[in-house]
């Protein structure tokens, strides 16, 4: 018949406040002396018994105040006024807890980035500092002592997107002993760089130096091999994602196929190759992308078979020596169970069909880069030779456009990294197997990594034509001698300080890298979120490159943006390595934040039931109340607003935790004081 | 009524409210009688003759208990409510007006001019001179006062300090009862009374508790109004039909008297346990149910509660956290 | 009375440690300014928003609240932020029916790599919610939008005293 409310007695809180000068980076700004006066004075009423500030309160010397003053003085709260939480958090929670307090005692509010860095009025900022600290002191007091959740890591790992970045990463973990389940969405893995001929800036081959590390993806026990394959559903959480893949029908029965070609020489059908060949070669309906595939099973693209077309043919099926063919094959999906994810899923070439004034797809001799990389590949549509859209005629003069989609407000802004170093490729290869005139119109050269600059000066040597300003437009309508039959390129040389009009042979456009067309997609089946570019988020752009905002979820290689091929392999490492250290650990440790229901004031009213989609609430239809599992239970909070009847609480944040800080930042507590 | 002085002495008093609450302590029946056995009334307006000078003439602490039903809507109340703090020693919020404001709290949505308005200028009232009451009005023989209308009605927490609670619009009988036992017992030492600030006679969890209707996984595409339905599910929960029922949020104690007569709860015995603002739970607990992501579905579907403040703070209002609307023109 | 030409508007922040808490750390690093104006709470989501945290702050003295989450479609729990938007319309709703302007409570999407639309976000509520002017909840007990006006401020100051 009669409830109880929460009992109002609590032990008397003794918190300690550190405000954090951080060089000149808060004190610059905010009057951390004057806030420090104040909160030992006006927050004394709060249990503020100690507050100091303190140059670097993240330094050795500035913990080791932290940690003396718990053990001198009793401090049984801390509140750190210094930089953001997902900076220093976990150092001042491992200072506390070193002192004996636990470590969920302790708040670190930010008035660096929300306040110091932001804001440029000293008055106001230092009273926004002391709200901030004040509202920090009033959420302290209802902390109480949290252990960390433990969760067991699975061994096995995910690995999405079969290039450069994807086989590294597999192939790291597999050589580590752990099982890896490589899928890449096209037939064979390798990715755009078994597109290229010859790799900047040493110039040594793609293929060679690509084909083996695909061999031992391919051949490697630990390494489960997917390609024709896609992630479709992702379930579960850091330590056991269960993961759907859908395994598209190759039609082709890889217990048998031997990979002798036979069914591709004899395929009638002819279909442009769009994807390996970039549009310039041809492949059959039964295909597979390139000679030294991985896999070396080909597969039947039913869109082009004239046998799911017509329903006749089956000329494969006829001459196949093994009787590999298999028109009824289906698709499946496989439901595997792994610890960690790495994405490593690319980019998409920019399309410079977009920049209608360099004429691409109207100009037969302006290529992309893409076209290009095919054009000098030795087993491309060419078989290497540069020439012109004939066919047959080559060169003598080729002009490249760097920065073609890319730092182009029009486009985009960022810088594709790459196309300096490729553009001055290209310029090397011309010279070198035509002796073409070559002109580069660069807005920058940007040669910074290793042995990329000295590569810039050969290229000069060679006598590459350098012309800086950005091209206005490509035309054939001649008007000056010389011009006619020419692609013209109109550029503002901005050394010379005059326009100019060059007209060439061949034009070459350096397009940009961007995100994957289905990016957004691809984050929403991963649970990750992208840049308003498109580009993956990083955990920490310089400190955590590989690593999400989702636990046990790794990116690698040009996902997070554009890099070039040593950068993206050291990427796939360093992911390996970052999941290996789960494996080896067989657990990691995530943070305290978890729901859980009162059974005594639940009602079974089932609100609750819609809003966990990670089916962590359950209902107990005997007992007729909801429950919240907590190894399911991810710790968004949303059924702790939601319950009607105040029944679910959510540690880590609390109503009474959210509320006095309310109270705190509205300053409210003063007039209590 | 008794006289035996020695006996605890017991209060009732109504400050703003409408007679309910006393109704429902009669209608506890024979159990009025143990009152009667264990205490000595000494003011109840309802049911004896005494004078307010007489309660200002007992020491203070001289009454044991007094049960305090109405809001807090003018400076009479006031009044009232500390002259029986101060007499008192346990002070019980009694019903819904006491502790949370109830149906008259929704007047906190008008300014106090237009309730003045409404309820001396319309149609239903007669008052051809367009009379409005004057809080002093000199008349030959004197001066002739009236008690002070407030802006807004107050809970008697928000004016004095507040031992128990007793929710409801009334409380039932049979929970007045139980809180009668529990007393007379812990004055004769049985029992102990519950920490000073406890609400009694209720339960801790939600209508749900006590709704022997079935519920399931709630998905909502349309909120209607009971009375615009053909047939109501006569098994279902009522909110799975789309109707706005306020159970879920709303305290437990009554028996789900209204699901069970086929009409929702509109929220008499006010918030759960340890809510702060019961309708915050009630918006947090009705958008959780509505099926849709987009923008102008979801406000489509919100139509169908044209009267989100009257729905959702219906008997609250007074003692939520914004107490009134901020109507003031 | 608050002084209309000096008014400073307090607003209350709800962040969630996924988006927009890192879209004002990033902002933070990249120096863009703000006014400030604004007090931010993390919270885990935008789903973890309790109606009861607007209330309190607007009760509290707060002359605005702002609600920030995680873009439609990037929740990183998936799609909680859904909830938070279906809660704050009703809030809404429900908040203009007692009086409020709605511009005193908004809802704004900022991803992690939105500093500077979050940073321009809060610039554009502060300068609506000066333009609007404090907001001064109404007050309880005996106030001067009372009927009988000239008694209701003794009376009030009665109680004060008492």
């Amino acid at each position: 018949m009669t409830t109880q409310p929460q009992d109002p007695a609590q032990p008397k809180e003794k918190i300690g406040v550190y405000v954090c000068h951080c060089g000149s980076n808060i004190a610059g700004i905010v009057d951390v002396a004057e806030v420090r006066e104040w909160a030992g004075q006006r927050l004394a009423g709060r249990g503020v018994t100690v507050a100091r500030d303190y140059k670097f309160m993240c330094s050795s010397l500035g913990q080791e105040l932290i940690e003396k003053d718990i053990k001198e003085q009793g401090l049984n709260r801390v509140v750190v006024a210094a930089c953001s939480p997902h900076l220093h958090e976990g150092t001042f929670r491992t200072a506390c807890g070193r002192a004996g307090l636990n470590p969920y005692l302790c708040e670190l509010v930010s008035i660096r980035e929300q306040v110091s860095w932001v804001h440029t009025d000293k008055h106001a900022a230092t009273d926004k500092a002391k709200a901030v600290v004040s509202g920090g002191v009033e959420r302290v007091r209802h902390h109480t002592p949290l252990e960390p959740l433990r969760v067991a890591i699975h061994p096995a790992t995910l690995v999405v997107g079969g290039g450069i970045a994807g086989i590294q990463a597999a192939l790291e973990l597999a050589d580590a002993g752990k099982k890896v389940y490589l899928v890449e969405r096209e037939p064979s893995i390798g990715g755009h760089m078994a597109q290229f001929d010859k790799t900047f800036p040493t110039l040594d081959c793609a293929a060679c130096i690509l084909t083996p590390r695909m061999v031992s993806a391919g051949n490697h026990p630990n390494i489960t091999l997917l390609t024709w394959s896609e992630v479709t559903e992702v379930h579960g959480y850091v330590g056991n994602f269960t993961v759907k893949i859908k395994q598209r029908a190759r039609h082709v029965k890889t217990e048998l196929c031997t990979g002798c070609g036979i069914c591709q020489e004899k395929c009638p059908k002819k279909v442009i190759d769009d994807v390996y060949e970039a549009g310039l070669g041809y492949r059959k309906a039964v295909y597979t992308p390139f000679p030294q595939a991985v896999p070396k099973y080909p597969v039947i693209d039913v869109e082009n078979c004239t046998y799911f077309r017509k329903g006749t043919c089956r000329a494969c099926e006829k001459l196949c020596p093994t009787g590999a063919i298999d028109f009824a094959q289906k698709d499946e999906v496989l439901t595997v169970q792994v610890g960690n994810i790495i994405l490593a899923t690319g980019f998409d070439l920019f399309n410079p069909q977009k920049v209608t004034q360099y004429g691409y797809g109207r100009l037969a001799n302006v290529f992309t880069s893409l076209e290009f990389e095919r054009l000098t590949n030795a087993a491309g549509p060419t078989n290497g030779a540069i020439v012109l859209r004939d066919g047959k005629t080559v060169p003598k003069s080729v002009g490249i456009i760097h920065c073609v989609g890319s730092r182009d407000r029009n486009f985009n802004n960022y810088c594709s990294a790459i196309c300096c170093m490729q553009s001055l490729k290209f310029a090397h290869l011309v010279k070198e197997r035509t002796g073409a005139t070559v002109y580069n119109f660069y807005i920058d050269i940007r040669t910074t990594a290793k042995a990329y600059d000295e590569f810039y000066q050969r290229v000069l040597e060679e006598g590459t034509l350098f012309v800086r300003g950005r091209v206005a437009e490509v035309t054939d309508a001649a008007r000056l001698p010389g011009e006619e039959g020419k692609l013209i390129l109109q550029v503002e040389d901005t050394l010379a300080g005059k326009q100019r009009r060059i007209p060439v042979d061949m034009v070459v456009l350096s397009a940009g890298l961007q995100p994957r067309a289905d990016a957004k997609a691809t984050a929403q089946v991963f649970g990750l979120s992208c840049s308003a570019d498109g580009w993956f988020i990083e955990k920490h752009p310089k400190l955590d490159p590989v690593a999400t905002m989702t636990e046990g979820v790794f990116i690698a290689g040009c996902i997070s943006g554009p890099k070039d091929i040593p950068a993206s392999v050291a990427q796939g490492s360093a992911a390996a390595a970052r999941v290996l250290s789960t494996i080896d650990k067989g657990e990691i440790t995530l943070e305290p934040v978890r729901a859980s229901i009162n059974a005594t004031q639940c009602s079974g009213c089932r609100i609750c039931n819609t809003l966990c989609p990670f089916g962590a609430i359950s209902f107990l239809e005997a007992d007729r109340v909801s429950e919240v599992n907590p190894a399911l239970c991810q710790g968004c909070g949303t059924c702790v607003a939601a319950c009607p009847a105040g029944a679910i609480s959510g540690t880590g944040f609390s109503n009474d935790q959210i509320l006095s800080q309310i109270e705190g930042l509205l300053m409210l507590n003063m007039e209590y004081a | 009524m008794s006289v035996n002085g020695s006996k605890p002495k017991f209060a009732m008093y109504w400050a703003s409210s409408c007679g309910g609450c006393e109704i429902a302590v009669l209608n506890t029946g024979l159990k009025i009688l143990d009152v009667d056995a264990a205490f000595d009334v000494v003011f109840w307006p309802v049911a004896m003759d005494a004078k307010y000078k007489d309660v200002e003439a007992l020491p203070d602490g001289a009454i044991t208990l007094t049960l305090f039903n109405g809001g807090i809507r003018n400076d009479e109340n006031v009044a009232m409510a500390k002259l029986l703090r101060r007499k008192s020693q346990i002070l019980v919020a009694f019903g819904s007006c006491a502790t949370e404001g109830c149906i008259p709290g929704l007047a906190n949505l008008s300014p106090a001019r237009e309730v003045f308005d409404t309820a001396y200028g319309t149609v239903s009232t007669e008052n051809p001179m367009g009379v409005r009451p004057q809080p002093e009005v000199k008349m030959p023989e004197g001066v002739l006062h009236i008690p002070v209308f407030a802006s807004t009605v107050r809970t008697l927490e928000q004016v004095v300090d507040v031992d128990y609670f007793i929710p409801g619009c009334p409380p039932e009988s049979h929970q007045i009862a139980l809180v009668i036992d529990l007393v007379i017992q812990a004055l004769n030492g049985k029992a102990q009374l519950p920490p000073k600030g406890a609400t009694i006679g209720a339960g801790a969890s939600t209508v749900c508790d006590e709704c022997p209707r079935q519920r399931n996984v709630k998905k909502i595409r349309a909120f209607v109004r009971i009375q615009e339905l053909e047939t109501v599910d006569p098994d279902l929960c009522l909110l799975e039909q789309g109707i706005p029922c306020n159970g879920p949020a709303i305290r437990n104690g009554c028996g789900a008297l209204c699901p069970r007569a086929g009409a929702q709860c509109i929220g008499c015995y006010g918030p759960a346990e340890g809510v702060v603002d019961n309708g915050a739970r009630l918006i947090a607990a009705f958008a959780s149910v509505v099926d849709s992501n987009d923008p102008v579905e979801i406000e489509r579907i919100l139509d169908g509660i044209p009267d989100p403040a009257g729905q959702f703070y219906r008997f609250s209002l007074a003692g939520s956290l914004l107490h009134a609307s901020r109507a003031v023109r | 009375m608050v002084d209309q030409e000096h008014f400073e508007p307090v607003i209350i922040g709800f962040t969630c440690n996924w988006c927009s808490y890192r879209a004002a750390d990033l902002a933070g690093t990249a120096r863009v300014k703000y006014p400030p104006n604004v007090r931010l709470i993390r919270l885990m989501c935008s789903g973890r928003l309790d109606p009861t945290f607007v209330l309190k702050a607007l009760a509290g003295g707060a002359d605005g609240v702002l609600i920030t989450g995680c873009h439609p479609g990037e929740c990183h729990y998936l799609e909680q932020n859904y909830k938070a938007l279906r809660r704050f319309l009703l809030l809404r709703r429900t908040l203009v029916a007692m009086g409020l302007e709605p511009a005193r409570v908004r809802l704004v999407w900022a991803s992690a790599a939105e500093g500077v639309k979050l940073a321009h976000e809060i610039e554009t509520m502060v300068a609506e919610i000066r333009a609007l002017g404090p907001l001064r909840w109404r007050q309880n007990g005996f106030t001067p939008d009372n009927a009988h006006d000239a008694h209701a401020f003794a009376v009030a100051a009665e109680e004060v005293s008492a």
